[in-house]
Protein backbone atom coordinates (compact mmCIF):
# COMPACT_ATOMS: atom_id res chain seq x y z
CA UNK A 1 0.00 0.00 0.00
CA UNK A 2 1.30 3.38 -1.23
CA UNK A 3 2.65 5.97 1.77
CA UNK A 4 0.52 9.24 1.99
CA UNK A 5 3.64 11.26 0.85
CA UNK A 6 4.15 9.09 -2.28
CA UNK A 7 -0.07 9.78 -3.49
CA UNK A 8 0.51 13.99 -2.83
CA UNK A 9 3.65 13.32 -4.82
CA UNK A 10 1.31 10.48 -7.65
CA UNK A 11 0.54 13.41 -10.23
CA UNK A 12 4.12 14.84 -10.77
CA UNK A 13 5.12 11.60 -12.83
CA UNK A 14 3.56 12.33 -15.33
CA UNK A 15 5.08 14.98 -17.54
CA UNK A 16 1.88 16.55 -18.87
CA UNK A 17 0.87 17.24 -15.60
CA UNK A 18 3.84 18.97 -14.86
CA UNK A 19 3.73 21.26 -17.87
CA UNK A 20 0.28 21.67 -17.07
CA UNK A 21 1.49 22.49 -13.20
CA UNK A 22 4.47 25.33 -14.84
CA UNK A 23 1.97 26.61 -17.42
CA UNK A 24 -1.03 27.31 -14.94
CA UNK A 25 1.93 28.71 -12.15
CA UNK A 26 2.84 31.20 -14.98
CA UNK A 27 -0.63 32.08 -16.51
CA UNK A 28 -1.83 32.40 -12.64
CA UNK A 29 1.52 34.97 -12.07
CA UNK A 30 0.75 36.94 -14.81
CA UNK A 31 -3.28 37.20 -14.98
CA UNK A 32 -2.81 38.16 -11.00
CA UNK A 33 -0.57 40.78 -11.78
CA UNK A 34 -2.33 41.97 -14.82
CA UNK A 35 -5.55 42.02 -12.89
CA UNK A 36 -4.57 44.72 -10.00
CA UNK A 37 -4.59 47.21 -12.77
CA UNK A 38 -8.13 46.24 -14.81
CA UNK A 39 -9.80 46.17 -11.42
CA UNK A 40 -7.98 49.46 -10.12
CA UNK A 41 -8.79 50.57 -13.70
CA UNK A 42 -12.59 50.01 -13.20
CA UNK A 43 -12.79 47.59 -16.60
CA UNK A 44 -13.25 44.04 -14.93
CA UNK A 45 -15.15 42.91 -17.40
CA UNK A 46 -12.51 43.88 -20.15
CA UNK A 47 -10.72 40.51 -19.85
CA UNK A 48 -13.83 38.61 -20.67
CA UNK A 49 -14.90 40.54 -23.30
CA UNK A 50 -11.63 40.43 -24.62
CA UNK A 51 -11.43 36.70 -24.18
CA UNK A 52 -15.00 36.56 -26.17
CA UNK A 53 -13.14 38.54 -29.12
CA UNK A 54 -10.66 37.03 -29.21
CA UNK A 55 -12.29 33.88 -29.87
CA UNK A 56 -13.41 34.99 -33.47
CA UNK A 57 -9.87 35.53 -34.22
CA UNK A 58 -8.73 32.14 -32.93
CA UNK A 59 -11.61 30.67 -35.18
CA UNK A 60 -11.15 32.63 -37.78
CA UNK A 61 -7.03 31.45 -38.57
CA UNK A 62 -7.73 28.02 -38.45
CA UNK A 63 -10.14 28.06 -40.48
CA UNK A 64 -7.66 30.33 -42.97
CA UNK A 65 -4.51 28.14 -42.09
CA UNK A 66 -3.15 30.72 -40.40
CA UNK A 67 -1.02 29.56 -37.19
CA UNK A 68 -3.69 30.20 -34.35
CA UNK A 69 -1.25 32.74 -32.10
CA UNK A 70 -0.84 34.79 -35.37
CA UNK A 71 -4.89 34.99 -35.73
CA UNK A 72 -5.51 35.61 -32.39
CA UNK A 73 -2.95 38.29 -32.05
CA UNK A 74 -4.19 40.21 -34.60
CA UNK A 75 -7.49 40.00 -33.78
CA UNK A 76 -7.07 40.70 -30.44
CA UNK A 77 -5.05 43.54 -31.50
CA UNK A 78 -7.49 44.79 -33.83
CA UNK A 79 -10.08 44.65 -30.72
CA UNK A 80 -8.41 46.47 -28.22
CA UNK A 81 -7.86 49.34 -30.56
CA UNK A 82 -10.82 49.55 -31.84
CA UNK A 83 -12.29 49.49 -27.85
CA UNK A 84 -9.73 52.53 -27.35
CA UNK A 85 -10.42 54.41 -30.56
CA UNK A 86 -14.23 53.71 -29.92
CA UNK A 87 -13.91 54.89 -26.00
CA UNK A 88 -11.60 57.67 -27.13
CA UNK A 89 -13.38 59.63 -29.65
CA UNK A 90 -17.35 58.94 -29.08
CA UNK A 91 -19.93 59.98 -26.36
CA UNK A 92 -19.61 56.19 -25.94
CA UNK A 93 -18.55 54.75 -22.36
CA UNK A 94 -15.84 51.78 -22.57
CA UNK A 95 -18.12 49.33 -20.97
CA UNK A 96 -20.59 49.68 -24.12
CA UNK A 97 -17.54 49.91 -26.46
CA UNK A 98 -16.37 46.63 -25.16
CA UNK A 99 -19.86 44.90 -25.04
CA UNK A 100 -20.45 45.64 -28.76
CA UNK A 101 -16.88 44.71 -30.21
CA UNK A 102 -16.01 42.09 -28.06
CA UNK A 103 -19.52 40.13 -28.39
CA UNK A 104 -19.07 40.94 -32.40
CA UNK A 105 -16.10 38.90 -32.02
CA UNK A 106 -17.33 36.20 -30.70
CA UNK A 107 -20.22 36.11 -32.92
CA UNK A 108 -18.07 36.07 -35.79
CA UNK A 109 -15.94 32.82 -34.39
CA UNK A 110 -19.72 31.08 -33.69
CA UNK A 111 -21.05 32.19 -37.03
CA UNK A 112 -17.99 30.89 -39.10
CA UNK A 113 -17.44 27.44 -37.22
CA UNK A 114 -21.75 27.14 -37.88
CA UNK A 115 -21.13 28.05 -41.47
CA UNK A 116 -17.87 26.16 -42.12
CA UNK A 117 -17.82 22.70 -42.38
CA UNK A 118 -14.09 22.18 -42.17
CA UNK A 119 -13.62 23.11 -38.71
CA UNK A 120 -12.94 19.65 -36.96
CA UNK A 121 -11.13 21.40 -33.83
CA UNK A 122 -12.65 20.98 -30.63
CA UNK A 123 -15.14 23.93 -29.87
CA UNK A 124 -14.75 22.80 -26.41
CA UNK A 125 -10.96 22.83 -25.49
CA UNK A 126 -11.58 26.88 -26.57
CA UNK A 127 -13.88 27.80 -24.47
CA UNK A 128 -13.46 26.14 -21.70
CA UNK A 129 -9.62 25.49 -21.76
CA UNK A 130 -7.63 22.09 -22.33
CA UNK A 131 -4.45 22.99 -19.87
CA UNK A 132 -3.81 19.22 -20.25
CA UNK A 133 -2.97 19.18 -23.62
CA UNK A 134 -0.71 22.13 -23.57
CA UNK A 135 2.12 21.67 -26.31
CA UNK A 136 6.06 22.87 -26.11
CA UNK A 137 4.93 25.53 -28.70
CA UNK A 138 2.65 27.19 -25.77
CA UNK A 139 4.38 26.59 -22.85
CA UNK A 140 7.19 28.49 -24.56
CA UNK A 141 4.57 31.51 -25.75
CA UNK A 142 3.24 31.71 -22.14
CA UNK A 143 6.53 32.47 -20.78
CA UNK A 144 7.92 35.00 -23.43
CA UNK A 145 4.38 36.81 -22.86
CA UNK A 146 4.67 36.74 -18.85
CA UNK A 147 8.60 38.00 -19.67
CA UNK A 148 7.07 40.38 -22.06
CA UNK A 149 3.55 41.85 -19.23
CA UNK A 150 6.00 41.93 -16.57
CA UNK A 151 8.93 43.78 -17.96
CA UNK A 152 6.04 46.55 -19.28
CA UNK A 153 4.61 46.36 -15.80
CA UNK A 154 7.89 47.72 -14.30
CA UNK A 155 8.85 50.11 -16.87
CA UNK A 156 5.48 51.89 -17.22
CA UNK A 157 4.63 50.97 -13.92
CA UNK A 158 4.71 55.34 -13.23
CA UNK A 159 2.92 56.36 -16.42
CA UNK A 160 0.78 53.65 -15.57
CA UNK A 161 -0.45 54.17 -12.15
CA UNK A 162 -0.76 58.04 -12.79
CA UNK A 163 -3.09 57.21 -15.64
CA UNK A 164 -5.01 55.37 -13.12
CA UNK A 165 -5.41 57.51 -10.65
CA UNK A 166 -5.58 60.86 -12.66
CA UNK A 167 -5.90 60.95 -16.42
CA UNK A 168 -5.88 64.68 -17.19
CA UNK A 169 -3.15 65.45 -14.69
CA UNK A 170 -1.25 62.55 -16.29
CA UNK A 171 -2.03 64.34 -19.53
CA UNK A 172 -0.74 68.03 -18.29
CA UNK A 173 2.12 66.50 -16.78
CA UNK A 174 3.42 64.83 -20.19
CA UNK A 175 2.04 61.43 -19.87
CA UNK A 176 1.12 60.28 -23.49
CA UNK A 177 -1.97 58.46 -21.74
CA UNK A 178 -3.62 57.50 -25.03
CA UNK A 179 -0.35 55.49 -26.07
CA UNK A 180 -0.41 54.01 -22.03
CA UNK A 181 -4.20 52.44 -22.35
CA UNK A 182 -3.27 51.30 -26.02
CA UNK A 183 -0.34 49.23 -24.82
CA UNK A 184 -1.97 48.02 -22.10
CA UNK A 185 -4.51 47.02 -23.55
CA UNK A 186 -2.49 45.26 -26.35
CA UNK A 187 -0.44 43.42 -23.48
CA UNK A 188 -4.02 42.61 -21.64
CA UNK A 189 -4.82 41.08 -25.38
CA UNK A 190 -1.87 39.10 -25.30
CA UNK A 191 -2.26 37.30 -22.24
CA UNK A 192 -5.91 36.53 -22.89
CA UNK A 193 -4.51 35.06 -26.10
CA UNK A 194 -1.24 32.90 -24.23
CA UNK A 195 -3.90 32.19 -21.36
CA UNK A 196 -7.09 30.65 -23.24
CA UNK A 197 -5.88 27.41 -24.57
CA UNK A 198 -4.92 26.68 -20.63
CA UNK A 199 -8.31 28.48 -18.79
CA UNK A 200 -10.17 29.24 -21.83
CA UNK A 201 -12.33 31.76 -22.92
CA UNK A 202 -15.25 31.86 -20.57
CA UNK A 203 -13.58 31.56 -17.36
CA UNK A 204 -10.25 33.29 -18.18
CA UNK A 205 -11.99 36.46 -17.32
CA UNK A 206 -12.24 34.90 -13.12
CA UNK A 207 -8.70 34.33 -13.58
CA UNK A 208 -7.76 37.66 -14.07
CA UNK A 209 -9.87 39.24 -11.86
CA UNK A 210 -10.38 37.03 -8.82
CA UNK A 211 -6.49 37.29 -7.34
CA UNK A 212 -7.01 40.78 -7.97
CA UNK A 213 -10.10 41.50 -5.82
CA UNK A 214 -8.86 39.07 -3.29
CA UNK A 215 -5.70 41.75 -2.99
CA UNK A 216 -7.93 44.49 -3.06
CA UNK A 217 -9.94 43.13 0.18
CA UNK A 218 -6.54 42.31 2.28
CA UNK A 219 -5.03 45.82 1.84
CA UNK A 220 -5.07 49.15 0.55
CA UNK A 221 -1.63 49.81 -0.29
CA UNK A 222 -0.36 49.36 -4.19
CA UNK A 223 2.99 47.49 -3.74
CA UNK A 224 1.19 44.67 -1.67
CA UNK A 225 -1.79 44.31 -3.73
CA UNK A 226 0.31 44.03 -6.75
CA UNK A 227 2.81 41.05 -4.75
CA UNK A 228 -0.27 39.67 -2.80
CA UNK A 229 -2.61 39.46 -6.11
CA UNK A 230 0.42 37.65 -7.68
CA UNK A 231 1.34 35.75 -5.38
CA UNK A 232 -2.20 34.64 -4.84
CA UNK A 233 -2.75 33.67 -8.60
CA UNK A 234 -0.11 31.89 -8.31
CA UNK A 235 -1.06 29.86 -5.16
CA UNK A 236 -4.92 29.46 -6.32
CA UNK A 237 -3.33 28.09 -9.87
CA UNK A 238 -1.17 25.86 -8.37
CA UNK A 239 -3.98 24.19 -5.84
CA UNK A 240 -6.82 24.57 -8.60
CA UNK A 241 -4.33 22.15 -11.04
CA UNK A 242 -3.12 20.15 -8.44
CA UNK A 243 -6.82 19.57 -6.96
CA UNK A 244 -8.25 18.68 -10.07
CA UNK A 245 -5.91 16.08 -10.63
CA UNK A 246 -8.12 13.97 -7.63
CA UNK A 247 -10.97 15.71 -8.32
CA UNK A 248 -11.17 14.72 -11.42
CA UNK A 249 -12.69 17.44 -12.51
CA UNK A 250 -11.77 20.20 -15.03
CA UNK A 251 -8.61 21.94 -14.71
CA UNK A 252 -9.68 25.16 -15.73
CA UNK A 253 -12.88 25.72 -13.66
CA UNK A 254 -11.18 23.93 -10.48
CA UNK A 255 -8.53 26.94 -10.72
CA UNK A 256 -11.59 29.25 -11.12
CA UNK A 257 -13.38 27.84 -7.96
CA UNK A 258 -10.75 28.11 -6.22
CA UNK A 259 -10.15 32.12 -7.42
CA UNK A 260 -14.02 32.44 -6.10
CA UNK A 261 -13.11 30.49 -3.08
CA UNK A 262 -10.04 33.00 -2.34
CA UNK A 263 -12.28 35.85 -2.39
CA UNK A 264 -14.66 34.59 -0.27
CA UNK A 265 -11.73 34.09 2.48
CA UNK A 266 -10.21 37.78 1.95
CA UNK A 267 -13.99 39.19 2.19
CA UNK A 268 -13.99 37.44 5.65
CA UNK A 269 -11.09 38.59 6.74
CA UNK A 270 -11.73 42.41 5.52
CA UNK A 271 -14.57 41.88 7.52
CA UNK A 272 -13.10 40.17 10.65
CA UNK A 273 -10.37 42.83 10.53
CA UNK A 274 -13.15 45.42 10.35
CA UNK A 275 -15.03 44.16 13.76
CA UNK A 276 -11.51 43.44 15.71
CA UNK A 277 -10.41 47.21 15.01
CA UNK A 278 -13.47 48.92 16.69
CA UNK A 279 -12.27 49.27 19.92
CA UNK A 280 -13.03 51.95 22.45
CA UNK A 281 -11.14 54.65 24.51
CA UNK A 282 -13.40 55.77 27.56
CA UNK A 283 -16.41 56.81 26.32
CA UNK A 284 -15.36 57.14 22.52
CA UNK A 285 -15.96 53.91 20.40
CA UNK A 286 -14.67 54.34 17.20
CA UNK A 287 -13.45 51.90 14.07
CA UNK A 288 -10.32 53.35 12.09
CA UNK A 289 -6.48 52.65 12.06
CA UNK A 290 -4.59 53.12 15.38
CA UNK A 291 -1.27 55.74 14.83
CA UNK A 292 -1.17 57.35 18.01
CA UNK A 293 0.17 60.23 16.21
CA UNK A 294 -0.44 64.12 17.68
CA UNK A 295 -3.77 64.77 16.21
CA UNK A 296 -5.50 61.61 16.70
CA UNK A 297 -4.63 62.20 20.56
CA UNK A 298 -7.00 65.19 20.53
CA UNK A 299 -9.60 63.31 19.27
CA UNK A 300 -9.66 61.55 22.75
CA UNK A 301 -10.60 64.76 24.43
CA UNK A 302 -13.41 65.52 22.70
CA UNK A 303 -16.66 64.48 23.99
CA UNK A 304 -18.50 62.04 22.29
CA UNK B 1 2.41 78.31 14.97
CA UNK B 2 5.61 76.68 13.67
CA UNK B 3 9.11 78.44 12.81
CA UNK B 4 9.68 79.30 9.32
CA UNK B 5 13.08 78.82 7.00
CA UNK B 6 13.53 82.40 5.54
CA UNK B 7 16.20 83.58 2.77
CA UNK B 8 17.10 86.75 1.32
CA UNK B 9 16.04 87.27 -2.31
CA UNK B 10 18.64 87.87 -4.63
CA UNK B 11 18.49 90.55 -7.44
CA UNK B 12 15.34 92.68 -6.30
CA UNK B 13 15.28 95.92 -5.28
CA UNK B 14 13.33 95.03 -2.48
CA UNK B 15 14.91 92.83 0.61
CA UNK B 16 11.58 91.09 0.34
CA UNK B 17 11.78 87.37 3.00
CA UNK B 18 9.96 84.71 1.26
CA UNK B 19 9.69 81.34 2.41
CA UNK B 20 12.18 78.94 1.99
CA UNK B 21 10.62 76.66 -0.50
CA UNK B 22 11.83 73.81 -3.14
CA UNK B 23 11.12 76.12 -6.05
CA UNK B 24 12.38 79.49 -4.30
CA UNK B 25 15.87 79.25 -6.12
CA UNK B 26 13.65 79.23 -9.56
CA UNK B 27 12.67 82.36 -8.90
CA UNK B 28 15.55 84.32 -7.36
CA UNK B 29 17.97 85.41 -10.21
CA UNK B 30 15.26 87.65 -12.92
CA UNK B 31 17.45 88.07 -15.40
CA UNK B 32 18.48 84.14 -16.09
CA UNK B 33 15.24 82.40 -15.17
CA UNK B 34 13.63 80.79 -17.77
CA UNK B 35 10.74 79.57 -15.52
CA UNK B 36 8.57 82.95 -15.30
CA UNK B 37 7.05 83.66 -18.97
CA UNK B 38 4.46 85.77 -18.93
CA UNK B 39 1.28 83.95 -21.00
CA UNK B 40 -0.61 85.65 -23.95
CA UNK B 41 -4.26 84.28 -24.74
CA UNK B 42 -5.38 85.85 -28.08
CA UNK B 43 -8.88 85.46 -29.31
CA UNK B 44 -9.84 81.67 -28.09
CA UNK B 45 -13.07 80.21 -28.83
CA UNK B 46 -13.69 76.82 -28.51
CA UNK B 47 -17.04 74.97 -27.48
CA UNK B 48 -17.88 71.27 -27.25
CA UNK B 49 -20.72 70.80 -29.47
CA UNK B 50 -20.12 72.29 -32.96
CA UNK B 51 -22.04 75.64 -33.52
CA UNK B 52 -22.19 76.38 -29.65
CA UNK B 53 -19.04 77.93 -28.36
CA UNK B 54 -18.67 77.53 -24.38
CA UNK B 55 -15.78 80.62 -24.71
CA UNK B 56 -15.82 83.38 -27.15
CA UNK B 57 -12.88 85.41 -28.58
CA UNK B 58 -11.04 85.06 -25.42
CA UNK B 59 -7.99 87.39 -25.03
CA UNK B 60 -6.11 87.23 -21.45
CA UNK B 61 -2.10 88.81 -20.84
CA UNK B 62 -0.95 87.00 -17.78
CA UNK B 63 2.14 88.64 -16.53
CA UNK B 64 4.71 86.95 -14.57
CA UNK B 65 4.10 86.31 -10.66
CA UNK B 66 0.75 87.49 -11.26
CA UNK B 67 -1.69 85.69 -8.98
CA UNK B 68 -5.05 86.09 -11.12
CA UNK B 69 -8.63 84.63 -9.90
CA UNK B 70 -11.43 83.80 -12.47
CA UNK B 71 -14.31 84.44 -11.30
CA UNK B 72 -17.77 83.34 -13.11
CA UNK B 73 -20.71 81.31 -12.87
CA UNK B 74 -20.88 77.98 -13.68
CA UNK B 75 -20.57 77.16 -17.14
CA UNK B 76 -19.57 80.44 -17.93
CA UNK B 77 -16.10 78.64 -19.62
CA UNK B 78 -13.73 79.20 -16.24
CA UNK B 79 -12.97 75.51 -16.75
CA UNK B 80 -12.55 75.18 -20.34
CA UNK B 81 -10.08 78.46 -20.40
CA UNK B 82 -7.99 76.20 -17.75
CA UNK B 83 -7.77 73.28 -20.08
CA UNK B 84 -6.97 75.15 -23.42
CA UNK B 85 -4.06 76.60 -21.16
CA UNK B 86 -3.11 72.86 -20.00
CA UNK B 87 -3.31 71.91 -23.81
CA UNK B 88 -5.83 69.35 -22.83
CA UNK B 89 -7.93 70.90 -25.52
CA UNK B 90 -7.35 72.44 -28.53
CA UNK B 91 -9.43 76.06 -29.12
CA UNK B 92 -11.19 76.25 -32.47
CA UNK B 93 -9.79 79.59 -33.04
CA UNK B 94 -7.21 81.75 -31.54
CA UNK B 95 -3.90 81.46 -30.41
CA UNK B 96 -1.32 81.36 -27.26
CA UNK B 97 2.16 82.23 -26.84
CA UNK B 98 4.27 82.55 -23.94
CA UNK B 99 7.27 84.35 -23.55
CA UNK B 100 10.55 82.88 -21.86
CA UNK B 101 13.43 84.90 -21.46
CA UNK B 102 12.22 88.07 -23.82
CA UNK B 103 11.73 84.96 -26.62
CA UNK B 104 7.99 84.17 -27.40
CA UNK B 105 7.43 80.65 -28.16
CA UNK B 106 3.93 79.33 -29.19
CA UNK B 107 2.17 77.80 -26.80
CA UNK B 108 2.14 73.98 -27.42
CA UNK B 109 1.24 70.93 -24.78
CA UNK B 110 3.93 68.77 -23.60
CA UNK B 111 6.18 71.97 -23.86
CA UNK B 112 9.37 71.34 -21.66
CA UNK B 113 10.62 74.93 -21.72
CA UNK B 114 7.17 75.85 -20.20
CA UNK B 115 6.36 73.64 -16.84
CA UNK B 116 2.52 74.05 -15.60
CA UNK B 117 1.42 73.12 -12.33
CA UNK B 118 -1.66 71.52 -12.15
CA UNK B 119 -4.10 71.36 -9.10
CA UNK B 120 -7.62 69.25 -10.87
CA UNK B 121 -10.76 69.87 -8.34
CA UNK B 122 -10.63 67.44 -5.91
CA UNK B 123 -14.18 66.01 -6.05
CA UNK B 124 -12.90 64.53 -9.90
CA UNK B 125 -10.07 62.13 -8.03
CA UNK B 126 -10.81 58.76 -7.06
CA UNK B 127 -9.26 58.86 -3.22
CA UNK B 128 -10.02 55.41 -2.20
CA UNK B 129 -7.17 54.63 -4.79
CA UNK B 130 -4.39 52.54 -3.28
CA UNK B 131 -2.00 54.69 -3.31
CA UNK B 132 -0.03 57.08 -0.29
CA UNK B 133 0.78 60.41 -0.08
CA UNK B 134 4.36 59.75 -1.46
CA UNK B 135 3.45 58.07 -4.37
CA UNK B 136 1.02 60.96 -5.41
CA UNK B 137 3.46 64.15 -4.62
CA UNK B 138 6.23 61.46 -7.06
CA UNK B 139 3.68 61.60 -9.80
CA UNK B 140 4.72 65.12 -10.16
CA UNK B 141 8.03 64.40 -11.29
CA UNK B 142 7.03 60.73 -12.70
CA UNK B 143 9.48 61.52 -16.24
CA UNK B 144 12.73 62.86 -13.58
CA UNK B 145 12.28 59.88 -10.62
CA UNK B 146 14.52 57.24 -12.68
CA UNK B 147 12.57 54.19 -14.60
CA UNK B 148 12.28 52.26 -11.51
CA UNK B 149 8.91 51.80 -10.12
CA UNK B 150 10.69 51.86 -6.55
CA UNK B 151 11.14 55.64 -5.27
CA UNK B 152 14.50 56.22 -4.38
CA UNK B 153 15.49 58.09 -1.43
CA UNK B 154 16.59 61.28 -3.37
CA UNK B 155 12.92 61.34 -4.25
CA UNK B 156 11.50 60.47 -0.88
CA UNK B 157 14.15 63.57 0.68
CA UNK B 158 12.13 65.77 -1.98
CA UNK B 159 9.35 64.99 -1.50
CA UNK B 160 8.90 64.92 1.92
CA UNK B 161 10.88 69.04 1.23
CA UNK B 162 7.30 69.52 -0.68
CA UNK B 163 5.36 68.68 1.96
CA UNK B 164 7.23 70.69 4.65
CA UNK B 165 7.22 73.74 2.17
CA UNK B 166 3.28 73.23 2.55
CA UNK B 167 3.16 72.94 6.41
CA UNK B 168 3.05 69.20 6.37
CA UNK B 169 5.57 68.19 8.62
CA UNK B 170 6.42 64.59 9.64
CA UNK B 171 8.02 61.78 7.72
CA UNK B 172 5.57 59.33 8.38
CA UNK B 173 2.62 61.50 6.75
CA UNK B 174 4.09 60.40 3.30
CA UNK B 175 3.12 56.50 4.09
CA UNK B 176 -0.10 57.21 4.74
CA UNK B 177 -3.21 56.45 1.92
CA UNK B 178 -4.93 59.27 0.55
CA UNK B 179 -8.55 58.08 1.27
CA UNK B 180 -7.53 58.99 5.10
CA UNK B 181 -6.47 62.89 4.62
CA UNK B 182 -8.67 65.15 5.07
CA UNK B 183 -10.20 67.85 2.23
CA UNK B 184 -7.66 70.38 2.89
CA UNK B 185 -4.29 67.69 3.17
CA UNK B 186 -6.20 66.36 -0.24
CA UNK B 187 -5.68 69.81 -1.35
CA UNK B 188 -1.93 69.99 -0.38
CA UNK B 189 -1.02 66.78 -1.45
CA UNK B 190 -2.17 67.76 -5.19
CA UNK B 191 -0.74 71.39 -4.39
CA UNK B 192 2.90 69.30 -3.58
CA UNK B 193 2.76 67.01 -6.46
CA UNK B 194 2.46 70.59 -8.49
CA UNK B 195 5.17 72.13 -7.20
CA UNK B 196 7.64 69.50 -6.74
CA UNK B 197 7.91 70.09 -10.45
CA UNK B 198 9.21 73.24 -10.10
CA UNK B 199 6.55 74.78 -12.44
CA UNK B 200 6.49 78.45 -14.41
CA UNK B 201 2.71 78.96 -14.05
CA UNK B 202 0.39 77.28 -11.79
CA UNK B 203 -3.27 76.44 -12.37
CA UNK B 204 -5.97 75.10 -9.45
CA UNK B 205 -9.47 74.22 -10.47
CA UNK B 206 -11.74 75.60 -7.54
CA UNK B 207 -8.94 74.73 -5.15
CA UNK B 208 -10.63 76.22 -2.22
CA UNK B 209 -14.63 74.41 -2.64
CA UNK B 210 -16.15 72.36 -0.14
CA UNK B 211 -13.21 72.53 2.30
CA UNK B 212 -13.78 74.32 6.06
CA UNK B 213 -12.90 78.21 6.25
CA UNK B 214 -9.49 77.16 8.42
CA UNK B 215 -8.02 75.13 5.65
CA UNK B 216 -9.18 77.82 2.74
CA UNK B 217 -7.02 80.39 5.01
CA UNK B 218 -4.25 78.20 4.89
CA UNK B 219 -4.13 77.32 1.01
CA UNK B 220 -5.14 81.16 0.19
CA UNK B 221 -1.89 82.18 2.53
CA UNK B 222 0.55 79.55 0.60
CA UNK B 223 -0.90 80.15 -2.18
CA UNK B 224 -0.20 84.13 -1.70
CA UNK B 225 2.97 83.14 -0.68
CA UNK B 226 3.72 81.12 -3.49
CA UNK B 227 2.66 84.41 -5.77
CA UNK B 228 5.27 86.40 -4.09
CA UNK B 229 8.06 84.11 -4.73
CA UNK B 230 7.14 84.61 -8.43
CA UNK B 231 5.30 82.03 -9.44
CA UNK B 232 2.08 83.11 -12.04
CA UNK B 233 -1.10 81.76 -10.49
CA UNK B 234 -4.16 80.68 -12.15
CA UNK B 235 -7.04 80.26 -10.43
CA UNK B 236 -10.89 79.49 -11.07
CA UNK B 237 -13.56 80.43 -7.93
CA UNK B 238 -16.77 80.78 -7.85
CA UNK B 239 -16.63 82.77 -4.51
CA UNK B 240 -17.10 86.07 -4.79
CA UNK B 241 -17.14 87.18 -1.36
CA UNK B 242 -15.10 85.02 0.57
CA UNK B 243 -11.86 84.39 -2.45
CA UNK B 244 -12.45 87.06 -5.53
CA UNK B 245 -12.28 89.89 -3.60
CA UNK B 246 -9.18 89.00 -2.30
CA UNK B 247 -6.84 88.45 -4.86
CA UNK B 248 -4.76 91.16 -6.44
CA UNK B 249 -6.39 90.72 -9.93
CA UNK B 250 -9.70 89.12 -10.70
CA UNK B 251 -11.06 88.37 -14.31
CA UNK B 252 -14.60 88.09 -14.39
CA UNK B 253 -15.82 85.80 -17.41
CA UNK B 254 -19.34 84.54 -18.98
CA UNK B 255 -18.01 83.16 -22.03
CA UNK B 256 -16.47 86.35 -23.03
CA UNK B 257 -14.26 88.56 -20.79
CA UNK B 258 -16.60 90.71 -18.85
CA UNK B 259 -13.92 92.48 -17.21
CA UNK B 260 -10.34 92.76 -15.19
CA UNK B 261 -8.35 94.41 -12.92
CA UNK B 262 -8.09 94.67 -9.43
CA UNK B 263 -11.24 94.11 -7.11
CA UNK B 264 -12.30 97.15 -6.23
CA UNK B 265 -12.36 98.40 -10.28
CA UNK B 266 -13.76 94.99 -11.31
CA UNK B 267 -16.05 93.55 -9.18
CA UNK B 268 -18.33 96.41 -9.58
CA UNK B 269 -22.51 96.53 -9.85
CA UNK B 270 -21.93 96.58 -13.70
CA UNK B 271 -19.61 93.78 -14.29
CA UNK B 272 -20.98 91.41 -11.37
CA UNK B 273 -24.92 92.16 -13.70
CA UNK B 274 -22.84 90.89 -16.91
CA UNK B 275 -20.99 88.37 -15.03
CA UNK B 276 -23.77 86.45 -13.28
CA UNK B 277 -26.86 88.47 -13.92
CA UNK B 278 -27.13 89.34 -10.29
CA UNK B 279 -25.96 92.37 -8.16
CA UNK B 280 -23.81 92.01 -5.24
CA UNK B 281 -24.66 93.55 -1.88
CA UNK B 282 -21.30 93.16 -0.47
CA UNK B 283 -19.98 95.80 -2.63
CA UNK B 284 -19.32 99.22 -0.54
CA UNK B 285 -21.08 101.89 -1.44
CA UNK B 286 -24.26 100.28 -2.59
CA UNK B 287 -26.14 99.70 -0.04
CA UNK B 288 -29.57 98.84 -0.93
CA UNK B 289 -28.62 96.71 -3.67
CA UNK B 290 -30.51 93.05 -4.02
CA UNK B 291 -28.82 90.23 -2.61
CA UNK B 292 -26.40 88.22 -4.93
CA UNK B 293 -25.72 85.15 -4.73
Amino acid sequence: MASDPNILLLPFQYEFFLRAIIVSILVGGVCGLLGVYIVLRGMSYIGHGMSHAVFGGAVASYIVGFNFYIGATIWGFVSAFLINEITRRNKIKPDAAIGVVTTAGFAIGVFLISTTRSYTRNFEALLFGNILGITDQDLIVILLVTIITSAFLFFFQKRLLFTLFDKEAANVYGVRTTVVELLFSLILATVVIASMNSIGVTLLAAGIVAPAISARMITSNFTKMVLSSTIMGVIIAFLGMYSSYYFDSASGSTIVLYGAAAFGISSLYAYLCKIYQRHSHGRLVHSHPHTHIEEHKQEHLRKP
Amino acid sequence: MSSWLWRKRRNTSTNRKIKDSCYSSSYNDDASSDRNPVLYLRNLTYGYVSHRAVIENVSLQIPKGMFIGLLGPSGSGKSTLIKIILGLLKPWSGSMEYNLSNTTYAFKQVDKRLVIGYVPQIETVDWNFPVTVREVVSMGIWDRSGISPFLSKNTVIEIDRVLDSLEIRGHEFGKRQIRELSGGEQQRIFLARALIRKPSILVLDEPISGIDHNTREKILSILKSLSKSGLTIIMTTHDLSGIARRLPWVVCMNKKIIAEGTPSETLTDANLLKTYGLVDNNNEGDAGDDIAV
